[in-house]
């Protein structure tokens, strides 16, 4: 044993800590270029097109000069950019509020019932999420047909005649509304479902003999315990109904008069079908804003979950 | 002590009664409403299905819309036998199929680096991914748009109006997503098993392919449904890329072909949509409880 | 040969030193048990053998090569962890055999090494199940399993019983003894737990903040510990600790613990203490064992005292009692039929040729 400290006299380990952090390199450049693809995916298509979509929109129609906030000036003397902030911002919360409701609603009646029908109900009830979005808003569309809609020969049998779905403005609105709520509730359901299964059996045997009401058990247990992923479900959905494009798209194209255009449809509106790819750019724009918020939110809150671990 | 136990024992009884009436109420209330909202939830595709049996004068017939009195596979038949169709169907496969592949390499190799490798500036890079993942393509069509023309004038490659180039593109909307799933997944494997594997003398890659890919196998099924799904239904970018008819992948296929002007063949159009429907309805049905999985564990986009 | 030798092995976090310098030899064949409270750097240690942790200085050698920069699965070991580490897509077979898979050996090699493994952990039944099929008990055996067959110069062991029940614990803690006594590999085993350290080791290393308290045999650290922190650590119920002063009068000493309460030094142990008379932080240290009922006949050192039992535990072999000491609660393990009551007054035996006395400013056993 004496032999190996005289083998390895204090001189070295300088020359080994080095080798060893060579090893170390290897390791983190294998790990670089196992990561490679995706970071150039993300610079090349995300990150750049993005920055790219700043300098595009301060440029004119033909995007030959500078124009500085140009766009952005024009944009705010137009009445229909008004209108389409107004409904941006209209059809994501009231749609986010609804399908919270719904899914939290459906995912209670869901946990209600006995463990062995849940999967069967669970499956059914999540369709609507699986089809794709531009496939059954033109179900929608059909269901809403001002001459053949379906929906109408039901309500008609309570006495409710002629809803003009997508033909006016106010139900046009509606519409879009309930289209997205129909398509997004179904995945609240889902999240809140496995949320209120991580809620352990015991705090609600706890509270019933604390001698809470099933209202008060709800308000005092199950809100509390699943705040975080209502939240952070609620914050993921208001960004992709705010940055919705499909439903509308199919729906109304914007129609009737502009008064269901959101910022998503109205950039393609404006900048592919129009052939103004500033202005489009800059109308794209404004969903920065409060994208960042929500995602700043979210990314705090998993952050603060990820410390937690 | 006896006294008082037997006291309460028969104040209780009663109200065991009353519980499991109250159970047994609250359980009649929750069918009845998850009754309505399957109604309500599943309307659409029925009407979708109900409509496809029907012909075009039995739909323009003014009688009850939800009742079929001439059942007919006609629309299938007409629609299964044009060309055009097929070719939509044919792109939108392949497009998926490429695409599934393509983003589950990149997305599974970057994981398990992000996940276990830690290289500097990884955590800054998986916080990236997850932030491109909350970027919607309604942001970025535009930009992309004059980008690609400025590929075709600096290199000469058209990536405009050709189904192909949404191979490259719809990985922008699937692998951050793809690798955020994988991540956690990844991450809930336990770190003794990977230095088990160093010690039984696995290579990084070996412990991937051997130990992490098939341990990790439930998540790379959600995310690869989830990667297929997403691709299958993209709308935006093939709208705003491709033009020509023997370009078009099947949402926007159906949707610009077969709504023409005012004349709206419903018949055909319903049928066209529950096809393009179908894929991933199929693939959910079989792996619903992977889909399901997978949407919880960490996919959170919807 | 397989010695393992460690040589002012230091490692840092981000400047925190979790192990600030150790100097071991474990020669081969031993049983080496790393023993100490969470956070003394025992696990750090082994995983620093392992190569699962860099060193970030001094040397580590086995079976005479420094194996500082040598990756992992060329050390020659195997690692048993505390919660398995099976593969859990692998069946029992196929977790065995995947190191030896890896490195190419032949399959009739591979398949006599693994079932002369299983038979040794009379695990052949369990060859073609899956990890979740098997009970914890099971899994532990597999685990051992999975080392036993790449035929290691060294094992090491990361707690692996901690996820057992207590009686399976006891049970698979015969089951390694068994074991090295068959195969006699060369053997690191970290645990938490000093009854587990005990009854294993040939030689115990406790360790504190990251260095070695003590290396020793198991009695060794028992009858003598060096420090304090091996006093009280090793043994359960623990040693009693009470501060105390050292009187000189009329040649003999005294340990005086308060103003009724002395004993005499026993006479073999005056020459040793006699510098330390009047020093201000010592305390005397007797195991509950050495405070006992009175008995028919005293022996030299024995001293009778009374006290005020404050809690009585019986354990059915034994009864525990617990009483007040200058503000200490103090251990005594007296006879079940000696009529220990709480809230009464007893007479209780102390065996002072079995006390220690603690510089407790050092936290030196004197």
């Amino acid at each position: 044993m004496a032999d190996i400290a005289a083998r390895n006299p204090a001189g070295h380990p300088s020359q080994q800590r080095s080798s060893l952090h060579k090893l170390m390199q290897r390791k983190s450049t294998i790990a670089f270029l196992m990561a490679l693809p995706l970071i150039l995916l993300i610079t090349i298509l995300v990150a750049y097109p993005a920055g790219y979509a700043v300098y595009l929109a301060t440029l004119n129609k033909g995007m030959t000069r500078f124009v500085g906030f140009g766009n952005f000036e024009f944009l705010f003397g137009r009445d229909t950019f008004w209108l389409v902030v107004y409904q941006s911002c209209l059809f994501a919360i009231t749609a986010v509020i609804f399908k919270a409701i719904i899914g939290f609603v459906v995912a209670h009646f869901v946990h209600n019932i006995p463990a062995k029908g849940q999967r069967k109900w669970r499956g059914m009830l999540l369709v609507p999420w699986v089809i794709p979005p531009a496939m059954s808003t033109l179900a929608w569309l059909w269901l809403f047909d001002p001459s053949y809609s379906a929906l109408n020969w039901l309500l008609a049998i309570f006495g409710i005649e002629g809803i003009p779905w997508t033909g006016e403005a106010g139900w046009a609105r509606f519409s879009v509304i309930l289209v997205n709520v129909w398509i997004g509730s179904p995945f609240f359901m889902i999240m809140y479902l496995a949320a209120l299964k991580s809620v352990p059996e015991q705090l609600y045997e706890a509270a019933s003999i604390d001698g809470a009401t099933w209202w008060q058990r709800i308000w005092y247990v199950t809100l509390p315990m699943m705040r975080n992923i209502i939240a952070i479900t609620a914050l993921f959905s208001l960004i992709v109904t705010f940055a919705n494009f499909d439903i509308v798209r199919v729906l109304t194209a914007g129609g009737p008069l502009n008064s269901t255009h959101i910022f998503g449809t109205w950039a393609f509106r404006v900048g592919i079908e129009g052939g103004d790819i500033p202005l489009g750019a800059a109308v794209s724009l404004f969903m920065v804003p409060i994208l960042a918020v929500a995602a700043t939110f979210i990314l705090r809150d998993i952050t603060k979950r990820g410390s937690e671990v | 002590m006896a006294n008082t136990a037997v006291a309460t024992g028969a104040s209780t009884r009663p109200n065991y009664g009353s519980m499991s009436r109250d159970r047994t109420w609250a359980l009649r209330w929750s069918y009845f409403f998850l009754v309505l909202f399957a109604i309500f939830f599943l309307m659409p595709p029925i009407y979708m299905l109900i409509t496809s049996l029907k012909t075009s004068a039995e739909i323009s017939a003014a009688k009850n819309p939800w009742f079929i009195s001439n059942p007919t596979l006609q629309n299938y038949i007409d629609l299964l036998s044009q060309n055009q169709f097929l070719v939509f169907f044919r792109n939108s496969a392949i497009v998926s199929i490429c695409v599934v592949i393509l983003t589950m390499l990149i997305s599974v190799i970057a994981a398990f680096a992000l996940a276990r490798m830690k290289f500097w500036g990884s955590a800054t890079l998986a916080t990236g991914v997850f932030l491109t993942y909350l970027i919607p393509e309604t942001l970025l069509f535009i930009p992309l748009f004059k980008m690609f023309a400025w590929v075709n004038e600096t290199f000469g490659i058209q990536l405009m109006n050709h189904w192909w180039t949404m191979i490259i593109l719809y990985p922008t909307l699937t692998v951050p997503f793809a690798t955020w799933i994988m991540i956690g997944y990844f991450a809930s494997i336990p770190k003794e098993l990977d230095e088990a594997a160093l010690i039984d003398g696995a290579t990084w890659m070996q412990t991937l392919t051997k130990i992490f890919i098939p341990v990790a196998l439930p998540g790379i099924i959600a995310a690869t449904i989830f990667t297929f799904t997403v691709a299958w239904a993209q709308f935006l970018y093939p709208l705003a890329f491709t033009t020509s008819t023997s370009e078009l992948v099947l949402p926007v296929g159906i949707i610009t072909t077969l709504i023409k002007g005012d004349v709206f063949n419903w018949g055909q159009i319903m049928t066209g949509a529950l096809l393009g429907a179908a894929p991933p309805l199929i693939i959910y049905a079989f792996l619903m409880d992977y889909y399901i999985a997978g949407l919880t564990a960490g996919a959170t986009k919807g | 040969m397989a010695q393992v030798t460690l040589r002012k092995v230091v490692k840092k976090y981000d400047e925190v030193l979790a192990v600030r310098g150790i100097d071991l030899d474990i020669s081969d064949k031993e049983f080496i048990v790393l023993v100490g409270p969470s956070g003394c750097g025992k696990s750090t240690t082994l995983r620093m053998i392992a190569g699962l942790e860099e060193i970030s200085g001094g040397d580590i050698a086995i079976g005479g090569h420094v194996v500082n920069d040598v990756p992992p699965k060329d050390r020659d070991i195997a690692m048993v962890f505390q919660n398995y580490a099976l593969y859990p897509h692998m069946n029992v077979y196929e977790n065995m055999s995947f190191g030896l898979k890896l490195k190419k050996t032949p399959k009739d090699v591979i398949d006599q090494r693994v079932k002369q493994a299983a038979q040794i952990l009379d695990i052949t039944e369990l060859l073609d199940r899956k990890p979740k099929q098997l009970s914890g008990g099971q899994r532990q055996r597999v685990a051992m399993g999975r080392a036993i067959v790449r035929d290691p110069k060294v094992f090491l062991f990361d707690e692996p019983l901690s996820n057992l029940d207590a009686k399976l614990r006891v049970q698979m803690r015969t089951e390694i003894k068994k074991v090295h006594q068959k195969v006699r590999t060369t053997t690191v085993y970290v645990t938490h737990d000093q009854v587990e350290a005990m009854t294993l080791a040939d030689r115990v290393v406790v360790m504190n903040g990251g260095l070695i308290e003590q290396v020793g045999s198991p009695n060794d650290l028992y009858h003598s510990p060096a420090t304090k922190f091996v006093a009280g650590f090793i043994g359960s119920p623990a040693m009693n600790f009470i501060s105390c002063q050292l009187e000189q009068a009329a040649g003999a000493l005294r340990v005086r613990l308060n103003d009724t309460l002395s004993f005499p030094v026993p006479a073999d142990r005056t020459a040793r203490y006699t510098a330390h008379v009047g020093k201000p932080s010592l305390m005397l240290g007797l195991r509950p064992e050495h405070i006992t009922e009175t008995k028919p006949h005293t022996e030299s050192n024995q001293h009778d005292f009374d006290m005020l039992i404050d809690v009585v535990e019986p354990m059915g072999m034994e009864t525990l009692v617990y009483f007040t000491v200058n503000g200490r609660e103090i251990c005594g393990r007296v006879n079940p039929n000696a009529g220990a009551e709480a809230a009464q007054s007893m007479t209780l035996r102390a065996d002072l040729s079995n006390m220690h006395l603690i510089d407790d400013s050092t936290g030196k056993v004197l």
